[in-house]
């Protein structure tokens, strides 16, 4: 099994848009499963009864198949774009509902009393105090979400779509392993690049974690 | 019994923990190391079973050389008691007190059984026994954490801080408690603390340690508090050293009067004999209620007591109760002075860092009524023995 | 809408459906042995690799970076590579299948041990166990309850992506998907894809299950 470096030159511009596609697909539905699962958590956190029936509810959707939950959506979104999007979304929202929720947890009990008995009302507690605390571990959350969604995107090539999953479909139609190969190392590559970006963002977003790293 | 020689102790990060240090912990007596933390108590401690081996130097147990012997066979024969007791959560305190005579293969049933007996000698109920340890208070569990320890009647006890994480009620809970088996077992204990009140409470001798690993200072409590080797020693031991030195002194060799008869303050007694309260003449006001102290009260609560009372007299009684007769303010003062400078000059010198004869007798009754506890201490030092007291325990057989 | 999902009722009861080498009970039993087989092997790979690393504290970084290197491999990916290079075989199916369960029990078993209180641990090993019996009689039963986690973690990843072996041609209820995808038949497609569903949900129940009643009367880690 040789590498065709010839094919890999002749399709740079292929390669780059499958890239693209394959980002974009992936970010859309971390953004979104981020916008979603924000609120449901600040929910399940403060309405105790609620919290259950939240977390269980997502953890029944990440049991369904990930090809399951794309087909499942056929019937109303077709063989787009928007199905591979919801697809990623509802799976990120399983791991980033549970790290909000945990991390909203994490917050210690004597420091929102420090908040609340200074003055401040609960909806700035939340801004202020609650959500930058919570963020390593809603952060850490965000990091399995954004690989498992880059890993995953490629799942939407049964349907159609898939980005770099698209490299698969067609190495394995012809039985040529190079698009293959490339598919899989860009894949990596974009996970592990969006991971390291992650972590960066982390690092500045919350300066009072570092001392700890370092004693 | 455990002989530490020119032990040295460096971590791999570079920190030296403990500096060469030479030290003889006699059998049957508690050895008490202190120091803030840093200072390679802990360290030391846990060189005894192995939990980390020396850089240099040797350590013996009962003479055998710990670095010749298995680790783990060391280890299941000395009982190991660390701070929020370590107790496996998924065992019951059953299991959990069971775990070395099981290791050492006594079968489940005979360890059982030697586990609930072990339950009683520590003060726990019977049915405790089936619970969890997370079920237990944080002081039921420092028990079982010492009934753990005691399961296979190992000879040697190192405790690691075992009080730290309780209340100071329950502190001295289990310190008594601990008291009172030391009086029945008679064990070596090696027992590593910050709190130098628990090293004077509880220590034969204590060792003092400093930042670095120095051992700065091995004596008992009344040399240690009476003749402080430097700064350091004087500065840890507090500005109170003087009071706490009066604590480890009885009160019976105070001189004692009638009662008074007449004057502006009555002892009142009860049927028995017992002193109830002090009455004022004009009996305007109420009665002052009185602590009476007994022989065996350290001269620390004398000192309280004289000054909280009205007339400045102290009630003294009997082992049941009975009023034998007072002891005023300046005589318990003139024996505090008497006691200082027994301390000073009482000790011979050259004792330092060996461990000085069993200093009391361990069989004292002691335990002032839900008071702090004396110790009797006549600072001249019963000095029969090589530093062994009698081996009048009752050795309990396996 | 209303008719496709009579129709897809229609197709999971049916009597025929479920009959013979192509019907659905067939299909079950392969999907059930691929899944299952392929967690037991990753688990016979991770569960020592993560009680190792566990106990001991070294190569966590290498381990736990590792898998985060296996959650980011694409499965499809992975599959076909091995199938172009492999031939017509199960091997593919099951390397993949592994390596996307391994990531899930390593971590989830790292993480049970280091949960464990060191107080214990260093207990453990003050009262003279050796290290196999700190392992086994402490560190283990300690870890197990997020042990058992990885395991039905990566157990219903498996199951999902089990779906896979049917478009390398095997069998198992992803037949149903990709044969209804290449025939345009979306009731089938459904059909195969709600089957799937069904068994990691009915799975992840029974091992849920399985787990509170082993670990029934444990406590929580004490305060």
């Amino acid at each position: 099994m040789t590498v065709d470096w010839s094919w890999i030159s002749d399709h740079t511009d292929d390669l780059t848009t499958l890239t693209l596609s394959h980002l974009q697909a992936a970010l859309t539905a971390v953004l979104l499963g981020l916008v979603v699962s924000l609120p449901l958590a600040v929910v399940a956190h403060r309405v105790r009864p609620l919290r259950g029936l939240l977390l269980g509810l997502s953890n029944v959707l990440f049991t369904i198949p990930s090809i399951a939950i794309f087909v499942l959506l056929l019937p109303v979104s077709g063989l787009t774009r928007t199905t591979t999007v919801i697809g990623l979304t509802i799976y990120t929202l399983v791991v980033l509902l549970r790290n909000t929720v945990e991390g909203l947890d994490s917050v210690p009990a004597k420091t929102k009393e420090a908040a609340k008995a200074m003055g401040t009302r609960p909806l700035r507690t939340l801004l202020t105090v609650e959500l930058p605390l919570a963020l390593p571990v809603i952060m850490a959350g965000v990091r399995i979400a954004t690989v498992m969604a880059i890993s995953l995107v490629s799942v939407a090539t049964y349907i159609g779509d898939g980005g770099l999953g698209q490299l698969f479909t067609d190495g394995f139609q012809r039985n040529f392993p190079t698009p293959v190969i490339v598919g899989v190392v860009l894949t990596l590559l974009l996970a592990l690049v969006a991971d390291a970006l992650l972590v960066t963002l982390q690092y500045v977003l919350t300066p009072w974690t570092r001392r700890k790293r370092s004693a | 019994m455990i002989q530490f020689d020119t032990v040295h102790k460096r971590f791999p990060n570079g920190t030296t923990a403990v500096h060469d240090l030479t030290l003889d912990m006699p059998e049957g007596g508690v050895t008490v190391l202190v120091g803030s933390s840093g200072c390679g108590k802990t360290t030391t401690l846990r060189m005894i079973n192995r939990m980390v081996d020396p850089t240099s130097g040797t350590i013996r147990v009962g003479g055998k050389d710990v670095l010749e012997q298995d680790a783990a066979e060391l280890r299941r024969s000395i009982g190991y008691v660390i701070q929020q007791s370590g107790l496996f959560p998924h065992r019951t305190v059953l299991d959990n007190i069971a775990t070395v005579p099981l290791l050492l293969g006594w079968g489940r049933r005979k360890a059982r059984a030697r586990a609930a007996e072990l339950l009683e000698t520590v003060g726990l109920a019977a049915d405790a026994g089936k619970r969890y340890p997370h079920q237990l208070s944080g002081g039921q569990q420092q028990r079982v954490g010492v009934a753990r320890a005691l399961a296979a009647d190992p000879p040697v006890l190192l405790m690691d801080e075992p009080f730290g994480a309780v209340d100071p009620v329950v502190r001295t809970q289990l310190q008594d408690e601990l008291l009172r088996l030391q009086r029945e077992l008679n064990k070596t204990i090696v027992f590593v603390t910050h709190d130098i009140d628990e090293a004077v409470r509880l220590g034969d001798r204590i060792a003092v340690f400093r930042t670095g690993g120095h051992l700065v200072q091995c004596a008992s409590p009344a040399e240690l508090l009476a003749r402080p080797a430097d700064d350091f020693v004087a500065d840890f031991l507090g500005a109170e050293r003087g009071l706490k030195l009066l604590s480890l002194t009885t009160l019976a060799d105070v001189p004692q009067a009638p009662a008074p008869e007449g004057g502006a303050w009555t002892l009142r007694l009860d049927a028995t004999g017992a002193p109830v309260a002090w009455r004022h003449k004009d009996a305007e006001s109420a009665d002052i209620p009185v602590r009476p102290l007994r022989d065996t009260d350290s001269l620390l609560s004398a000192l309280n007591e004289s000054i909280a009372a009205p007339s400045g007299l102290v009630a003294r009684v009997d082992a049941a109760g009975v009023l034998t007769g007072v002891s005023s303010r300046d005589d318990i003062h003139e024996h505090a002075g008497v006691a200082h400078e027994q301390g000073r000059e009482g000790v011979p010198s050259g004792a330092r860092g060996t461990a000085r004869a069993a200093q009391d007798d361990p069989h004292t009754p002691v335990k002032g009524p839900g008071q702090t506890e004396p110790r009797a201490e006549d600072g001249t030092g019963d000095t029969d023995a090589d530093g062994a007291p009698a081996p009048t325990t009752a050795e309990r057989s396996a | 809408m209303y008719e496709l999902f009579k129709n897809l009722g229609a197709w999971l009861v049916s009597g025929e459906q479920w009959a013979g080498s192509d019907g659905i009970g067939h299909r079950l039993a392969e999907h059930l042995q691929y899944s299952l087989l392929a967690t037991l092997i990753a688990a016979a790979i991770a569960l020592p690799v993560g009680l190792l690393i566990g106990h001991t504290g070294r190569g966590a970084f290498v381990a736990i970076n590792l898998s985060s290197f296996g959650r980011a491999l694409p499965t499809v990916g992975l599959v076909v590579l091995v199938f172009l290079a492999s031939g017509l075989s199960m091997w593919p199916v099951y390397i993949a299948l592994v390596a996307l369960a391994i990531p899930s029990i390593v971590t989830n078993t790292y993480a049970g041990m280091t949960a464990v209180d060191p107080e214990v641990r260093d207990a453990a090993r003050g009262q003279g166990m050796r290290w196999h019996q700190v392992l086994f009689q402490v560190e283990l039963p300690l870890a197990m309850p997020l042990i058992m986690t990885g395991l039905r973690l990566a157990l219903i990843q498996v199951v999902a992506t089990a779906t896979i072996a049917a478009y390398v041609s095997f069998g198992g209820l992803g037949r149903y998907v990709f044969d209804g995808l290449a025939q345009r038949d979306l009731v089938q497609v459904l059909g195969g894809a709600v089957l799937v569903a069904v068994v990691a949900v009915v799975l992840d129940l029974a091992l849920s299950a399985l787990q509170r009643a082993l670990f029934r009367h444990r406590p929580a880690k004490s305060a």
